[in-house]
């Protein structure tokens, strides 16, 4: 496995995956910001939670990056139309399955089943993010779709015999 | 006394629920609306819209009956006593709320609505009949089980549950599931419905889990009217109205919304049925100022959360409305098989409000942020940015004309108060950015600023009527224009505020009741009735300007109009009395509480108006 080629491309392709997400905020498409999702995870403070929440985010895709590279090297190949499914498996595990998992274990995100206690507190996501707008899933799978080309077009794969 | 699953007057209901839905039950026992899993869900009890369609819980005794009802205490927990010729029995509603501690400890079902029977004395014999009807009465769930496991009733991949100590059984094959019972003096029964949505139904359990629900749900509500800050004369009045707007407030994110239903007529037979489950900004700041008034805070600052970041979707615009989570495209469409309230149609559902422009909201908006700080709030960086966006737009936008605050269909018009808002958006920014609390060009924001204080008192202000306009050179008046002085645009205290009062009154008023207006432009009827809110802002308006002993007198007259359990609809006829439109009303009950703060403390309202006053700029006329 190329650790080089997992750290540099996997920086890049969160890179990108980050900026795509912030420009969605931006051109008002969603409101989801995963950095703040996970910096609020740790501390309250909005500006704290956004500086801690990138960091954690730049770690996600590394370990994530991991994953690809497995992936890549077990089947020998590594390419971006690859890269662009394994993409879509994961924006669909994000959607489906991590991001409705996040109120259950997030101090500071409200669940659907909230109240009537009242506190500041993170919206739950709902089904497929959409609480966070209705073109989030698009625009949460486009990220992570890019995501995964940059990985499958540039990973260089390390020693691999094809059998 | 009604038939079984017929519609009530609407001031006949009363609202039990847990800050995520809630349901109206009539004075029969009938549970005639209900919405799963939030407020703006499809409903599946809909007797309020369509008595033959719509679906019901009902739950009375058989035979000719009287009824009367109450909250019991200063609880959401409702208490309906039926007295038969044979004996009394007491019917105890409620939907079960705890804390979130006591939530992660016990599995609980996402949502139960429990209902307790109990005979008081002599013998009663009642009935018991669940007609659900999901999606506005569109679908027929499929029904199975049994009174021992429940009943499961279908629909999609949801599950409502029914447990009940009362045998039921389907009722000809149909998917209303019926019982009836002889109950004697002492006897009581649980029936409970519980509601499932994505995951495996948790079973409602029917008994003393129910008592225990029962004792936690009241010690909840009574511990959360205890902190309520209020010490003046209309303790009751104002603990009710706190408690029915604290039940309009959608907890997972912190939103408030105007009335949990849809389609209630603003004129019985009329087409001005709008779907009111959603939440307008053009209240913010009113809203925020009873909620922090009353020592509500954390729903206070939930609810200016929710404003700076749900809406973000359309930063730095705003909408007139949002969905609780901050949805910006809420689709009206009609249910034109549905035969509506009392014959009035069409049922909407949806607003296709949302798409208009109504600039007062930015005024809202900011005030409502200012009032945090002024308590000692501090904004983040996040949110000052968000304020000082809505400042660009206000200065890019204030100039256009608008639909204003009645969301009006009829074209886009300049409206004073729109325009005064913009002043108290601008105003507000300034103050905070000299605090350094917001990054604001503070001079251009001060000229801009001049310059709409200079439109509004050149143009809104008619010196033949002696009185502020509704629209700019006409002659129109409208109850919204005692805003100007409630929001500190100007002093209510000054000549022009107290004279516009006065013609507002004059006008618009059948006692203290006030109509919004009587003009019937734009869409708006002649024929509606007078605006619940408007008439407290009236009585604030009074009390602010120094006349208390006749605020006080208005606010007991207005009082008189609650039903019986003290909730106002958004309007009141002032012939009959009769509650008209969506119902509860938030924003009645939010007037209602403003008021009662206003008379509470004639040193407060001073105390506003001398600070609105400080930062008056001198108007040249």
């Amino acid at each position: 496995m190329n650790l080089g080629s997992i750290l540099l491309w996997g920086f890049l392709a969160t890179l990108v995956l980050t900026g795509n997400m912030a420009a969605s905020q931006g051109l008002g498409l969603s409101r989801m910001s995963i950095p703040f999702m996970l910096g609020t995870v740790v501390v309250p403070d909005r500006s704290r939670a956004m500086v801690l929440g990138f960091a954690m985010h730049f770690v996600n895709g590394w370990i994530f990056a991991l994953v690809y590279a497995l992936v890549f090297q077990s089947l020998c190949i590594a390419t971006w139309w690859l890269g662009a499914v394994g993409g879509l498996v994961h924006g669909l595990f994000v959607l489906l399955v991590l991001l409705p998992l996040l109120p259950e274990i997030h101090p500071r995100m409200a669940t659907e089943r909230h109240g009537p206690t009242p506190t500041r507190m993170l919206q739950p996501p709902g089904f497929l993010a959409l609480h966070y707008g209705r073109r989030t899933p698009l625009a949460t799978l486009v990220a992570h779709v890019a995501y995964g080309i940059i990985l499958g077009a540039f990973y260089q794969l390390s020693s691999c015999t094809v059998h | 006394m009604r038939g079984v699953g017929s519609q009530a007057p609407i001031a006949s209901y009363a609202l039990i629920g847990d800050c995520r839905t809630a349901a109206l039950v009539s004075r029969e026992g009938s549970v005639d609306w209900l919405c799963l899993p939030r407020f703006d869900s499809p409903s599946i009890f809909g007797t309020l819209l369509d008595p033959a369609r719509g679906g019901h819980f009902t739950i009375r005794p058989i035979g000719a009956f009287e009824s009367e009802r109450r909250y019991i205490g200063r609880t959401n927990v409702l208490e309906t006593t039926f007295r038969t010729p044979t004996g009394a029995l007491r019917l105890v509603d409620f939907i079960p709320v705890t804390d979130e501690e006591e939530k992660r400890r016990t599995l609980r079902p996402d949502f139960t609505l429990a209902r307790r029977v109990e005979c008081l004395a002599g013998e009663v014999e009642i009935e018991a009949v669940c007609d659900a009807r999901p999606d506005y009465g569109h679908t027929a769930p499929r029904v199975s089980g049994s009174d021992r496991l429940g009943h499961t009733l279908e629909f999609d991949s949801r599950a409502f549950i029914i447990r009940s100590e009362l045998p039921l059984e389907q009722r000809g094959g149909a998917t209303a599931l019926a019982g009836r019972a002889r109950l004697r003096a002492g006897e009581r029964r649980w029936i409970v419905l519980g509601f499932s949505d994505i995951a495996p139904a948790v079973l409602p359990s029917p008994g003393d889990r129910m008592d225990e629900y029962l004792a936690t749900t009241l010690a909840w509500w009574e511990a959360w009217a205890a902190r309520l800050r209020y010490t003046g004369p209309h303790l009751d009045a104002v603990v009710r109205s706190a408690l029915a707007l604290k039940l309009l407030c959608f907890a997972p994110s912190g939103a408030v919304i105007a009335a949990p239903t849809t389609s209630l007529p603003e004129e019985i037979g009329g087409t001005s049925n709008w779907d009111y489950r959603y939440c307008w900004l053009r209240d913010a700041s009113l809203t925020t100022a009873a909620l922090f008034g009353l020592g509500c805070t954390a729903e206070a600052e939930s609810f200016l959360s929710w404003m700076l970041h749900a809406t973000r979707l359309t930063w730095p615009e705003l909408q007139v409305l949002y969905t609780v989570y901050g949805d910006a495209a809420v689709t009206e469409r009609e249910l034109p098989e549905l035969s509506g309230y009392a014959g009035s149609r069409p049922v909407r559902v949806g607003n296709g409000a949302h798409d208009q422009l109504q600039i007062d909201v930015y005024g809202e908006v900011v005030n409502a942020a200012f009032d945090f700080v002024q308590r000692g709030g501090r904004l983040d960086p996040a949110s000052a940015r968000m304020l000082a966006g809505f400042g660009k737009t206000v200065c890019r936008r204030w100039r256009e004309p608008d639909e204003g605050i009645w969301e009006t269909r009829g074209g886009r018009r300049h409206h004073t108060l729109s325009k005064a808002m913009c002043w108290i958006a601008l105003d507000r920014l300034v103050r905070l950015g000299e605090a350094g609390q917001v990054r604001v060009p503070v001079p251009a924001l001060a000229a801009e600023r001049a310059a709409i204080r200079l439109a509004v008192e050149s143009h809104g202000y008619s010196q033949a009527s002696g009185s502020y306009v509704a629209v700019f050179d006409s002659e129109e008046l409208d109850a919204s224009l005692l805003l100007l002085g409630l929001h500190g645009y100007v002093d209510p205290r000054s000549q022009r505020m107290q004279a516009s009062y006065a013609r507002i009154r004059e006008r618009l008023g059948v006692g203290p009741l006030l109509y919004r207006n009587r003009s019937g432009r734009d869409g708006i009827s002649v024929d509606e009735g007078c605006f619940g809110i408007c008439s407290f802002w009236g009585v604030e308006q009074r009390a602010r300007q120094g006349d208390r002993a006749a605020a006080e007198s208005d606010f007991i007259t207005l009082l008189g109009y609650a039903n019986d359990v003290g909730l106002f609809a958004e309007e009141i006829d002032p012939a009959s009395g009769a509650a008209l439109g969506n119902f509860p009303q938030a924003f009645t009950h939010i007037g209602l509480i403003n008021a009662a703060l206003a008379l509470e403390s004639p040193a407060g309202a001073a105390r506003k108006s001398a600070s609105a006053k400080n930062h008056d700029l001198q108007v040249r006329e």
